[in-house]
């Protein structure tokens, strides 16, 4: 069924892709950082967890958020997970396509109504999170 | 040399020369083209053709960014040559290339197999839910209905987004951006039935999970299409469809 093009047989010329591909335009450079993000967001997920298991001892929790290597962890991750959760909100829209009859709702309303929920939910667990400090 | 020749602005054309009957390399041959300011990559060289080099082989056909004949690599990009503009590159030499990551036949001219055989296997095409006769007229369907693929439908299959896909460069198996956005535009076509002959296809890792989503084929798509967008679309309901068939092993 393939649709065959006459060439001269085995003379189609093949370029090599370089294993430096992805410096060649903009988007593949965001790309590569937003991939690379996801370690952050990994590691410091990893953080948290580890946070939660120490939740019943007091002096052991201390120490973990004071220990001079997470606190640079945080910091590093900070930027890098805003990175991450900015562009990935910003996708949204290209993945939740949503019709009100025959028209599309704006790509900037969804986005926004992601970026409220990101914000009302942050602001929900500083309050849970200030009420029990 | 009359003194009105010597002020005609000129440009230099930098064509990927490739002829297989005479070498085994590429070359880059330059033209030094007139400079119009109404002129694009394509009428420059339909010039150096008709004028200079009439060995130079590359596809055009309508010259109004409809049939998707003339897409090339424009100083890198991919673009549709009877679209990119002389103006937005003078003075400097443009460089033009055969759309990248795809095999070269000769000078800028690509085999398309690859493509038209993916075309093939997503049956990008309408297949009724229930055959009926003519005498039981039209398939009919709602603007909403029709606004919900429309975007899609816009595809001129000029491979441009191929030509910006990572993925397709590195993994040539994978189904690609525009086969993608054509399946999911008969996917979501309320007179069509065929989803799940579709399904086969796409939702496999070749299909819409080789995608990590760099979305440059949807920057490129001359037509708004956004190949990205359906694919991603595509994942969602590949994913309702596996939970569903979890929770409702005997439905279809």
């Amino acid at each position: 069924m393939a649709n065959e093009q006459p060439t001269i047989a085995g003379k189609d010329y093949v370029r090599a892709v370089p294993n430096t591909w992805w410096l060649q335009r903009k988007t593949y450079v965001t790309f590569m950082v937003r991939e690379l993000t996801c370690v952050f967001v990994g590691a410091y997920a990893l953080f948290l967890l580890v946070l939660v298991s120490k939740a019943g001892d007091a002096a052991a929790f201390d120490a973990l958020l004071n220990s001079p290597v997470l606190i640079t962890l945080q910091i590093i991750a900070l930027p890098m997970v805003l990175f991450h959760s900015i562009t990935w909100i910003n996708l949204t829209p290209k993945v939740m396509v949503v019709f009100r009859g025959e028209d599309k709702v704006s790509p900037a309303l969804i986005a926004g109504v992601n970026y409220v929920a990101w914000a009302a939910i942050s602001v929900i667990i500083y309050g849970i999170a200030s009420c029990q400090g | 040399m009359a003194a009105s020749d010597t002020v005609k602005k000129t440009m230099s054309l930098e064509v990927f020369r490739y002829r297989p009957d005479e070498e085994d390399e590429p070359t880059f041959q330059t033209y030094e083209v007139p400079y119009k300011e109404d002129w694009v990559v394509l009428d420059a060289l339909n010039y150096v053709k008709d004028t200079m080099d009439g060995t130079l082989s590359f596809r055009w056909s309508c010259r109004m960014g409809v049939c998707g004949s003339c897409g090339m690599m424009v100083n890198g990009e991919p673009k549709l040559t009877c679209s990119a503009f002389l103006r937005d590159y003078y003075p400097d030499p443009i460089r033009v290339e055969p759309l990248t990551y795809f095999p070269v036949i000769r000078d800028l001219v690509i085999n398309m197999d690859d493509f038209m055989n993916k075309l093939t296997e997503v049956q990008a095409w309408l297949q009724p839910k229930e055959e009926k006769p003519v005498s039981e007229g039209e398939y009919r369907q709602t603007p909403a209905e029709l606004a919900k693929y429309k975007q899609y439908t816009m595809c001129i299959n000029c491979m441009l987004c191929y030509s910006a896909c990572p993925v397709y460069g590195r993994h040539p198996e994978f189904t690609g951006p525009a086969a993608i956005a054509l399946a999911q535009r008969y996917n979501l076509d309320s007179r069509d039935g065929a989803a799940d002959e579709r399904a086969e296809v796409i939702f496999k890792h070749e299909g819409i999970w080789g995608c990590t989503f760099v979305g440059d084929c949807s920057r490129v798509c001359p037509k708004h299409v956004d190949p990205a967008g359906a694919i991603q679309q595509a994942k969602v309901t590949a994913t309702q469809d596996w939970y569903k068939s979890l929770l409702m092993p005997k439905r279809k």
